[in-house]
């Protein structure tokens, strides 16, 4: 499970996929693929944003939901969160403050 | 050449007569019997009665309904209305009991929503801005 989220991390255009999902959950396809394009000049096919989407499926970043005839994607952070556990919490003296 | 007409596929004539006139605001143009129930409706923007006819046609043949299936399904829309204020329309028509698949968001220059129209299809809705409207 965790080889998929790190895999699913690894490409710049699937990370932006996220950042779009964070200021609105829930996007069709249609939506995701109008915000790639003119949002972050990602011009690609619908069938290579669905091929992104399957990836960030199977690891559990992003839900899919079907609401009557449409189809709904939405944000699951949660596989980020056993990710970073995985090391914070063994670490004593916990996380760092840092300057943004 | 100019765009004289397009279409839209729907499920019923009469619901589609009454959405696209009393709820988004269009205004019909032709009625005509075509007999069996069909009928030759078209409406025009009130805004622009003599501009573009949108045929609003029977959605009867078999290759209709898994085509707009497919696209329904992925979210995207068959067709694309101007408007002055997307924001302003969502804010109208939602408390109308419109159902929106996306909200009014940024993309890029233009500010786009998508909605249903209860008769089968998803319908885009797009600010210009200003500046580039005219051109």
């Amino acid at each position: 499970m965790a080889d998929d989220v790190f895999k699913a991390l690894a490409d710049p255009t699937r990370r932006t996929i996220l950042d779009e999902l964070t200021q609105a959950s829930g996007q069709t396809l249609f939506e995701i693929c109008s915000r790639l394009s003119t949002r972050h000049g990602l011009g690609m096919s619908r069938q290579a944003v669905s091929q992104h989407l399957a990836v960030l499926e199977s690891a559990g970043l992003v839900e899919t939901r079907r609401e009557g005839r449409y189809k709904f994607h939405d944000l699951n952070t949660a596989p980020l969160r056993q990710i970073t556990e995985r090391w914070l919490a063994h670490d004593p003296y916990g996380p760092e403050e840092s300057t943004p | 050449m100019k765009i004289h007409m397009t279409s839209v596929f729907v499920d019923d004539q009469a619901k589609a007569e009454h959405f696209y006139t009393e709820i988004l605001g269009f205004r019909k143009k032709h009625d005509i019997p075509l007999g069996e129930g069909a009928r030759w409706l078209t409406v025009v923007s009130s805004e622009e009665p003599g501009g573009t006819e949108l045929l609003l046609e029977p959605a009867g043949h078999p290759a209709v309904k898994p085509y707009r299936d497919a696209l329904v399904g992925d979210g995207i829309p068959l067709a694309q209305f101007a408007v002055d204020d997307v924001r302003a329309e969502y804010e109208r028509l939602t408390a109308l009991g419109v159902r929106f698949t996306q909200e009014p968001v940024e993309m890029g220059p233009v500010t786009t929503a998508v909605l249903d129209d209860t008769c089968g299809n998803l319908i885009q809705l797009a600010t210009e801005p200003k500046e580039t409207a005219a051109g």
